[in-house]
């Protein structure tokens, strides 16, 4: 009989072995050679994760190079929800372009628009009334809390705790009844105008915000009774996703990530908009920049936020929820009955805009990701001439590749889940 | 934001450090300053004020283009930079004509800047020097013309009105 | 044991009916009688749609704001969509045959959507969620594509940007009903407007 080669006589690994590609150079990180001596994979597979995929948070393309199960390189490509706000914003009125800088980042609404708001307000040299402001950073800390519990409720559905995403959608309800109750919309509400709010809060807001606030502890508590203690959720995020502080300053990291890092910088405290300077709050920072640190520092967030949500309640001062210059804002309805120039205003606002003069400005505010910042060039007419948002995922995603080189799928995916990115936003 | 004088401080400097010809303007409005920069002076002046400058401006927060048409030269690039220590912030401007729409890369200095510029790339065509990657980032790979330069059509569907409905074929006719 | 044949209306009489007929006790007339009280003719179509149109898997699948109140469908405790058999989110375009275009098509996405699309099994459906999927919405602009239906068939669109959760069940509801095959549900009736089906 001749010698047939019977391919099922092949040892499993071997048939693996089709193509061997050139190493990348380095030395495996220890503990992920292979078990048997003289087997390495020489072989790297690249791999395509997204952008439908269930853990990629939108649609974002992972182009992932492994060898084995542990991930050399990472590419993201990004671009797949691109909507050209940012051209469609030179279109529009002023006023208009908040409803389409509220998608941009669709998870933290009220930040958008108040970073465009806070810098077409330098550009007009706008006041902004004290009622205004404190209702404002009331709406902006619902909103980081909602953004916060969504990113949790995802970011552990993808690690596999998938109670946390029930219980995260239910108090996300919570915010966005009030949210309802103040503006009459779950999401994109353009509520924030420039100049301030656009309409007062209703009678029972106060009460309906001092439940949810007072409510909201306890739930956060329930949370890290059911994850703090878990041994799978701790192994699975203690010590993943590592990167220095060095390294985070130099990629231009901002947000829950750099505070995770140790260093505190948050530009509620560090350059305060909005008189956030009269609230008294903690910043929390983690030690040593893994995924478990990012997890607490969220939850820690979202307790201070209740307690700015709290102070600002407290002291929420009586006055107009907008400023009384009628060349930038519409007047009241009342008046359109008796008086012919708040006619004539409202007339001039709603058909032509106000007008900006010339200028830039560049205003930055601190969404739940990090440095939301907005540039804004006025030209004279009644349309911005361009509108740029400096988005805070679209750099932390910068630190992916970092993140998540020389370690396992399964921490990878964790790191995706902790960066928490939002597509609107990166892709705009 | 440093204040008018300030900045002049700092206009001052860069130019006995980098050279005369750097510095073309300075910008203070609003309480916001801007340092106006020759494209091709950009990376020695933003290395100076990263690492020379007595007061040293550490992070890049953002990079950004815009397109000044009709205002020549038409094509500007703007270099966020923000110092944590005395939380100021400070505009780097540069601005070039269409034909000459190249900068030197600052990833050296900013490694942040990677996408950034791919972004300003993609979006107006400014082609940075020395960026180890220099391809699209937003609009498919294969996309011709740069979209958010002014004279770029905003493109899209014309809304049907009973006035111009008859002109527009459907796709059913 | 003497089996006396009056109606059976009340619960633990049919219980106690149920139970003989299960022991065997119940014979002839009375046999015919118990099964005939319980029998639904059906056509094999109607049937075969009921049990689709409870049983949809969605694809999960989610592109941009409108993906977060439907994952508030799926996911809230409030809004539910178990209630409707739906919770099944199956993340493979194979095993699935609802999707629900979520979001704002780029034109990077759209050859993938198709994609997508034509990986999954026939019967299949497709809702269009929110302004931007349906029509541009408000990104009438080189990079959204003006609307799914562009290169997709898609069977119900719902209005919103973002619909509410309410509004997207809605949606599901009227899917279920262009399943079994009223898609109008009686307003040809009310309007009078029979001989207008479009038999395609």
């Amino acid at each position: 009989m001749t010698e047939q080669f019977d391919p099922l006589e092949v040892p499993y690994r071997e048939r693996e072995r089709s193509v061997t590609m050139e190493r990348m150079g380095e030395q495996p990180v220890s503990g992920t050679e292979a078990l048997v001596e003289g087997d390495r994979h020489d072989e790297l597979f690249t791999i395509n994760i997204g952008p439908h995929h269930p853990a990629t948070h939108g649609v974002l393309r992972l182009l992932t190079t492994l060898e084995g199960e542990v991930v050399r390189d990472v590419k993201p490509i990004i671009g797949y929800v691109h909507t050209g706000i940012e051209k469609s914003c030179e279109d529009q009125q002023y006023w208009k372009a908040i409803t389409f800088v509220e998608r941009m980042d669709y998870l933290a609404y009220y930040f958008n628009a108040m970073a465009y708001c806070m810098a077409v307000e330098t550009l007009l040299d706008e006041d902004v009334p004290p009622r205004a402001q404190y209702l404002r950073v009331a709406h902006m800390e619902i909103n980081r809390i909602a953004s916060h519990l969504f990113a949790l409720a995802t970011g552990a559905l993808d690690i596999g705790a998938v109670t946390m995403l029930w219980w995260g959608c239910r108090e996300r309800d919570l915010a966005l009844d009030l949210f309802e109750m103040s503006s009459g919309q779950r999401i994109h509400t353009r509520y924030f105008q420039v100049g301030g709010v656009i309409e007062d809060i209703p009678p029972g807001w106060e009460k309906k915000v001092r439940e949810f606030t007072k409510v909201m502890p306890k739930r956060l508590d329930q949370y890290l009774d059911l994850l703090d203690r878990n041994e799978i959720w701790l192994r699975r995020l203690k010590g993943t996703g590592v990167i220095s502080q060095e390294r985070a300053l130099e990629l231009g990291i901002t947000g829950p990530l750099l505070r995770a890092t140790g260093h505190p910088w948050d530009l509620r405290k560090a350059m305060p908009y909005s008189s956030y300077e009269h609230f008294e709050f903690d910043v929390p920072i983690g030690v040593h920049g893994d995924n478990y640190d990012r997890f607490k520092v969220r939850i820690e967030e979202m307790r201070e936020s209740c307690r700015i949500i709290d102070q600002a309640l407290d002291g929420l001062p009586e006055g107009p929820w907008i400023t009384s210059n009628r060349k930038v804002a519409l007047p009241p309805r009342h008046e359109l009955a008796t008086s012919m120039e708040a006619l004539i205003h409202h007339f001039k606002l709603v058909t032509e805009g106000f007008r900006v003069p010339p200028g830039e400005a560049y205003a930055a505010i601190e969404s739940p990701r990090g440095e939301l910042g907005c540039f804004v060039v006025a030209d004279g007419s009644a349309k911005p001439a361009r509108v740029h948002m400096r988005d805070p995922s679209f750099v932390n995603l910068q630190s992916l590749p970092e993140m998540a080189k020389d370690s396992l799928i399964a921490d990878f995916i964790a790191c995706v889940a902790m960066l928490d990115p939002i597509l609107g936003g990166i892709d705009r | 934001m440093p204040d008018a004088t300030g900045l002049e401080l700092i206009a001052q400097r860069v130019r006995t450090s980098v050279g005369d010809e750097a510095v073309t303007g300075t910008i203070f409005q609003r309480g916001q300053a801007t340092l106006e920069v020759a494209p091709q002076a950009v990376h020695d002046v933003l290395a100076y004020l990263k690492q020379g400058d007595e007061e040293p401006w550490t992070a890049l927060m953002s990079l950004h283009g815009c397109d000044y048409l009709p205002d020549e030269p038409r094509l500007a690039v703007h270099y966020q930079l923000l110092s944590m220590e005395r939380t100021d912030r400070l505009n780097v401007r540069t601005r070039m004509g269409i034909g000459e729409a190249h900068v030197p890369t600052v990833i050296d200095l900013f490694p942040t800047a990677n996408y950034h510029e791919r972004e300003v790339f993609d979006m107006f065509g400014v082609v940075f020097d020395g960026h180890p990657d220099m391809r699209r980032i937003l609009m498919p790979e294969d996309y011709e013309g740069y979209p958010q330069r002014r004279d770029f059509p905003m493109g899209g569907e014309p809304v049907l009105y009973t006035f111009n409905e008859g002109k527009y074929p459907r796709w059913y006719d | 044991m003497e089996v006396t044949r009056t109606r059976v209306d009340d619960l633990r009489v049919r219980q106690l009916r149920a139970q003989q007929m299960l022991r065997g006790e119940l014979a002839g007339a009375d046999l015919d009688e118990f099964v005939e009280e319980r029998l639904l003719f059906t056509k094999l179509e109607t049937a075969q749609n009921w049990a689709r149109k409870n049983c949809l898997f969605p694809l999960g699948f989610g592109l941009a704001c409108c993906a977060i109140e439907m994952i508030t469908v799926i996911g809230s405790p409030r809004n539910d969509l178990a209630r409707f058999g739906a919770e099944a989110i199956r993340f493979t375009p194979r095993q699935a045959d609802l999707l629900i275009l979520s979001g704002r098509v780029s034109i990077k996405m759209a050859p993938i959507i198709r994609r997508l699309y034509d990986q999954m099994l026939e019967p299949k459906w497709v809702i269009s969620m929110g302004a931007c999927a349906s029509t541009a919405g408000m990104f009438n602009n080189y990079a959204v594509v003006a609307g799914a239906d562009k290169f997709l068939p898609i069977d119900v669109y719902v209005p919103g940007c973002p619909p509410r959760p309410e509004a997207l069940i809605y949606g599901i509801m009227k899917l279920q009903d262009k399943i079994m095959g009223e898609p109008d549900m009686g307003w040809r009736e009310r309007y009078r407007a029979e001989g207008t089906e479009e038999l395609a």
